[in-house]
């Protein structure tokens, strides 16, 4: 029983959460350039990529804007958590076995005590993103229950991880809730707030062009 | 098209210097020159507040307190507008008719008429061929007249608006008026009404709702609405109606309020009809590309901006103004588009046989004329608009250098 | 939970009138078409990709000045147009009320937010968009309707009728002979180096600002000319009312009355919300990418008579002055270092604010809500508390006087001095100019 439900959520649903997140990713990329082509040509126009560069190198640099600047705060946790976030399950050693056993390829992994601290982050950077959606009155006002699903979609993978790596309640249910979570990471990224990690890009390159090609002012 | 018949067509140059006027004057305004090249007219201040006009190099007689916008009809009358004891006159050929006005504006001239938009206590109209309209408005503007002169019209305000009053607005209060009778429905806005050929017949652009836009025929809209329109004109075949229109977001062209183009392009505007009833434009087929376009047809060449569309009288060419991305501006025709790049290119001019083209540039602030993409050996401060001889084989060139005025009538093999 | 809080509806007939002809079904078929067939994908990505971090928050005067959530940027359009994407139009016709408030009264579209989303998003575009869905709805403040309206009716902003324009260049140009015994306002000389065009308000109200300028023209020895038919002039309310087929018309009014007289530019006057209506949005409605003529702000002419050693100053501004960065032309167009550069050629001494440049607080009159008339001048003054806070430090400094070059920023700061009582004068650059420069042409006093 056990092992059927694992075989299926690390074989057919795994290649399903993988298989929707490039097709799913690749499709709104395709489908919204597109849709760009037609209706905002005025816009696109005007688009370049020298311009876009220039922009996303300074918005990768923590505190290389007008905006990380004056939100120091949730500067450092955004970066640690978006760093974390993005490293840990890539370099996590378990992870990179699961691809030399089905694929035959690997890399480096982090030391499994660093990645360990690294989930930690992205569970201490959560918790505060969830304290401000709630105590934060600005925050709060702009806050719907899509902010909360997402929120909940990035964390779930880490908080069972966490609790399985731990051995906190039963490894076997946890390493499989652990699975589904990270299914429903995949599954998410390419639609609604979680597509900002795909189509943030986009808007970035495209702002950056109006300004610092039309405006001629910078946009950070 | 310019008629170019009896004039002075001897090919080689003549050169004045009409000193006088600048000994007696404080000072010299801009050089108007009359088509044929003969007649030079500049206002000149002879005192102060005192002014005059000096036509080839001999002040006039009567001084005004002012004297604007003076300028040469097809037909060669110099028509200004003087001013003397708070009141306006128009002055044709130095002759001032005995009206005076509170203000006049906008001189236009069509088969030998000349006429002017008038305000005469606070009441606005026109006067054509010297008599004003028997019913004058509360505003008006976007004056016109018929092809043979012998019809007028203009926009009028019908109705008053108090202060920041929107909805009076929105209920219409604007009228096309045809030698100062109002004309058909009110709208919310009306803009440039043209007529057709007898002068029968004239089209508007109207505002019906903040939102719908249409074309007016002798103040009756069409049933078909769209986001906006440009000027309309009359097919001269059919007598038909026709108007760059918006739908969708895109551009194309209605007939009697049935698109015949359809919306397809970025932008569409500034069509002429040919005497067969082809159509001439100027569009865009995507954003930021303009082209020449023949009945629905783009032509493939494109420029940032293409303006003063001309065509050829045979109907079958076509050139205009373009300026590329470089900013900087060429002459493109229905064949291409000419190697030469310019800093300005004014309107191009066609000969009666159509075959050949003329246009005035400026190349780092001297000017010159070139024909068919080739260039006049020699170049000069100003040049003004040229003109081909009846035969098609001459060229006038008009220019200024220095103090001189210079008329000069070249073989279109002169231009290498 | 937003309906709650929205507790500052202000009164206005425009407004009221426009949602009394609502209908549910009105508003949702209305909302479609705009949704579906005028924006694409840039809407569709902001909606979605806007993680509700609030970092933009800090980034408004509104918001700083309020220090309250309603206010910030994401929050107005959380309050908006969200609503609209989410339910697809379905809202009442009081919620449009809100809508419209919101968008026109309580963003100037300054976009400083840009400086601030890490994502891109550009909440003024947003407000942009729900302003034209409440133009197609009919719900727009009665003043800035009005002054669209004169747009479409004379081409400029002030009901300026055709004579009214040409008579009051004459006037100018006759009070400046006694100054200048030879000088001239040119009309519709062909092909001179440059047009001069101003906003509505100066023939009407302010021609003394027509002076100034054609008398440093003449010092300078242009070669310029002013047309004597509409086209005139360059301001834009349609552009901010959601007229944007209006917006269109006008600009091709602008650039083809440049256009028919062959001159080589448009040097426009000290106005910031026209300079944005011909280099990035009105432009482009009409399918140029590029403005088809070329324009230059007052501050960058300026710059080139300056350097060029045309107009020399006899003395500078006395005493210390501060400079308000309009947005339209720092933010919109990078032209700090000119403004730097003129500042410091025409004054004796500067101190600035701080943020300054191109990021700079808007004066809140900008985007037209000081066109949005009485009703909404107190959303102006306790919306930008942040300025005149701004301000007063400045003064602290030592500055007694504000350089504006926008027309926009002059009345809103006027509002603003005169509300927080603070004692200081606001100038354009062509005041300043004109007042001390060398006049080497002017009769001997
Ligand atoms: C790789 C490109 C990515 C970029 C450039 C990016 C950027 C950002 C930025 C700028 C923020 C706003 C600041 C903040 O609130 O922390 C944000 C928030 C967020 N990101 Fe990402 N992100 C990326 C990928 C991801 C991925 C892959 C996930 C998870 C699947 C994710 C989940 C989140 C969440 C949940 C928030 C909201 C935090 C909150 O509740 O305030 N991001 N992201
Ligand atoms: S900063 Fe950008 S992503 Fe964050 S709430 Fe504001 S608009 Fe949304
Ligand atoms: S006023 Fe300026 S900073 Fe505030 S929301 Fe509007 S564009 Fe952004």
């Amino acid at each position: 029983m056990y092992h059927s439900i694992y075989d299926l959520v690390t074989g057919p649903l795994t290649w399903l959460g993988f298989g929707v997140l490039v097709l799913g990713g690749l499709f709104r990329m395709v489908s919204l350039y597109s849709l760009a082509k037609k209706k905002d040509a005025s816009s696109i126009a005007y688009n370049k990529a020298k311009y876009g560069i220039r922009s996303i190198l300074h918005w990768i640099t923590p505190f290389g804007t007008l905006g990380w600047k004056e939100n120091p705060v949730i500067t450092v946790v955004t970066f640690v958590f978006h760093i974390c976030l993005l490293a840990t399950p890539i370099f996590l050693g378990a992870h990179i076995d699961l691809w030399d056993l089905n694929f035959g390829v690997s890399w480096p992994a982090l030391p499994d005590h660093v990645a360990d601290i690294m989930t930690v982050l992205v569970i201490a950077a959560g918790c505060f993103f969830a304290y401000r959606r709630v105590v934060d009155k600005t925050v709060a006002f702009v806050t719907t229950w899509k902010d909360w699903f997402a929120l909940c979609v990035t964390m779930g993978p880490f908080i069972t991880g966490f609790l399985a790596y731990h051995q906190i309640f039963n490894y076997q249910f946890m390493i499989v809730l652990h699975v589904i979570t990270g299914i429903a990471w995949l599954l998410f990224i390419p639609f609604g707030r979680l597509s900002h990690a795909i189509l943030g890009w986009y808007s970035r390159v495209y702002i950056a062009s109006e300004f610092q090609g039309v405006r001629h002012a910078k946009d950070w | 098209m310019q008629n170019t018949n009896g004039w002075n067509w001897e090919p080689g140059r003549k050169v004045e210097t009409y000193a006088d006027c600048a000994q007696n004057s404080e000072w010299l305004e801009e050089w108007c020159v009359s088509p044929d090249g003969e007649t030079v007219a500049r206002v000149a201040c002879t005192a102060p507040a005192e002014f005059a006009l000096c036509v080839n190099g001999k002040l006039s007689e009567n001084v005004y307190e002012k004297i604007i916008c003076p300028k040469f009809t097809p037909d060669g009358k110099l028509v200004a507008f003087v001013s003397q004891d708070m009141e306006w006159f128009l002055s044709v050929d130095n002759e001032v008719g005995e009206e005076g006005y509170g203000f006049l504006w906008d001189s236009m001239w069509a088969d030998g008429t000349v006429a002017a938009a008038v305000q005469q206590d606070m009441q606005y109209g026109m006067i054509v061929g010297g008599k004003i309209w028997d019913n004058l408005f509360e505003n008006g503007n976007n004056f016109t007249l018929s092809p043979d002169g012998k019809k007028s019209a203009a926009v009028v305000q019908v109705k008053s608006l108090g202060q920041a009053d929107i909805y009076t607005f929105q209920e219409g209060v604007f009228q096309v008026a045809v030698d100062g009778e109002a004309l058909g429905d009110v709208f919310m806005n009306v803009w440039t009404p043209s007529f057709n050929a007898d002068g029968s017949k004239v089209a508007a652009q109207v505002r019906e709702t903040l939102y719908d836009y249409s074309i007016a025929v002798n103040g009756k809209a069409w049933d078909a609405k769209f986001q906006t329109v440009w000027e309309p004109r009359f097919n001269p075949k059919t007598g038909g109606v026709v108007a760059p229109v918006r739908q969708g977001g895109k551009w194309g062209m209605a007939e009697d309020g049935k698109i015949i183009w359809a919306p397809k392009y970025a932008q569409l505007w500034h069509h002429q009809f040919t005497a067969e009833g082809d159509i001439w434009a100027i569009c865009a087929p995507e954003f930021g590309k303009f082209a020449l376009v023949k009945n629905d047809k783009p032509f493939s060449q494109t420029a940032a901006v293409v303006y003063d569309l001309a065509v050829s009288p045979d109907g079958k060419r076509a050139a205009a103004m373009a300026r590329g991305e470089d900013r900087m501006f060429s002459v493109l025709t229905d064949t291409g588009a000419w190697n030469g790049k310019y800093d300005m290119v004014w309107q191009p001019v066609f000969s009666a046989d159509s075959s050949h083209t003329a246009v005035r540039v400026d190349r780092n602030g001297r000017q010159t004329v070139i024909v068919d993409g080739k260039a006049y050996g020699e170049d000069f401060d100003q040049c003004f608009d040229p003109a081909f001889s009846p035969d098609s084989s001459k060229v006038l060139i008009k220019a200024l250098n220095g103090d001189e005025y210079i008329r000069i009538v070249a073989d279109v093999s002169e231009f290498k | 939970m937003y309906n709650e809080i929205f507790d500052r509806k202000i009164e206005d007939v425009g407004l009221q009138t426009g949602i009394d002809r609502l209908t549910p079904e009105k508003i949702e078929k209305t909302v479609k078409q705009v949704l579906e067939g005028e924006t694409g994908a840039k809407l569709k990505v902001y909606h979605d990709t806007c993680v509700r971090c609030g970092m933009c928050a800090k980034a408004c005067h509104f918001y700083q000045s309020h220090l309250e959530p309603s206010y910030s940027p994401v929050a107005k359009i959380h309050q908006s147009i969200g609503v609209l994407i989410e339910k697809d139009g379905k809202v009442g016709p009081d919620f449009i009320y809100q809508c419209a408030q919101i968008a026109y009264t309580e963003c100037n579209l300054c976009r400083r937010c840009v400086h601030y989303c890490p994502l891109g998003i550009d909440t003024a575009y947003m407000m942009s968009t729900m302003r034209r869905i409440c133009h197609k709805l009919g719900v727009t403040p009665q003043y800035i309707q009005d002054t669209a309206h004169s747009h479409s009716a004379t081409m400029n902003q002030m009901w300026v009728k055709d004579d009214e324009w040409v008579d009051s260049l004459l006037w100018q140009e006759e009070e400046a002979r006694d100054e200048f015994p030879d000088m001239r306002i040119p009309l519709d000389v062909d092909g001179v180096d440059f047009l001069y065009s101003v906003i509505g308000p100066e023939p009407k109200f302010r021609t003394h600002l027509i002076y100034q300028a054609a008398a440093i023209f003449h010092e300078a020895g242009a070669n310029w000319t002013m047309p004597s038919e509409p086209g005139w002039d360059n301001s834009d309310m349609a552009m901010f009312s959601g007229d944007f087929e209006m917006m269109g018309r006008l600009k091709r009014a602008h650039f083809e009355c440049a256009q028919k007289l062959h001159v080589k530019r448009i040097v426009m006057g000290e106005c910031g919300h026209a300079f944005r209506s011909i280099y990035d949005q009105g432009n482009r409605w009409l399918g140029w990418k590029d403005y088809p003529v070329e324009v230059v702000h007052s501050v960058e002419f300026f710059t080139e008579l300056f350097k060029a050693g045309k107009i020399k100053m006899k003395a500078k501004h006395p005493g210390i002055a501060t400079i308000q960065d309009p947005c339209n032309i720092i933010r919109g167009r990078g032209l700090y270092d000119h403004l730097r550069f003129l500042a410091h050629e025409v004054c004796e001494e500067i101190v600035e604010m701080a943020p300054n440049g191109e990021h700079n607080y808007c004066c809140a009159a900008g985007g037209g809500i000081i066109n949005c008339g009485p009703p909404f001048k107190n959303v102006r003054m306790s919306g930008n508390k942040a300025k005149a806070d701004q301000l007063k430090a400045a003064y602290d400094k030592g500055a007694r006087t504000i350089l504006a070059p926008c027309h926009n920023c002059h009345g809103g700061l006027e509002d603003i001095i005169h509300h927080y009582g603070i004692d200081m004068e606001i100038k354009f650059l062509g005041d300043i100019i004109y007042a001390n420069m060398v006049k080497t042409k002017a009769v001997e006093e």
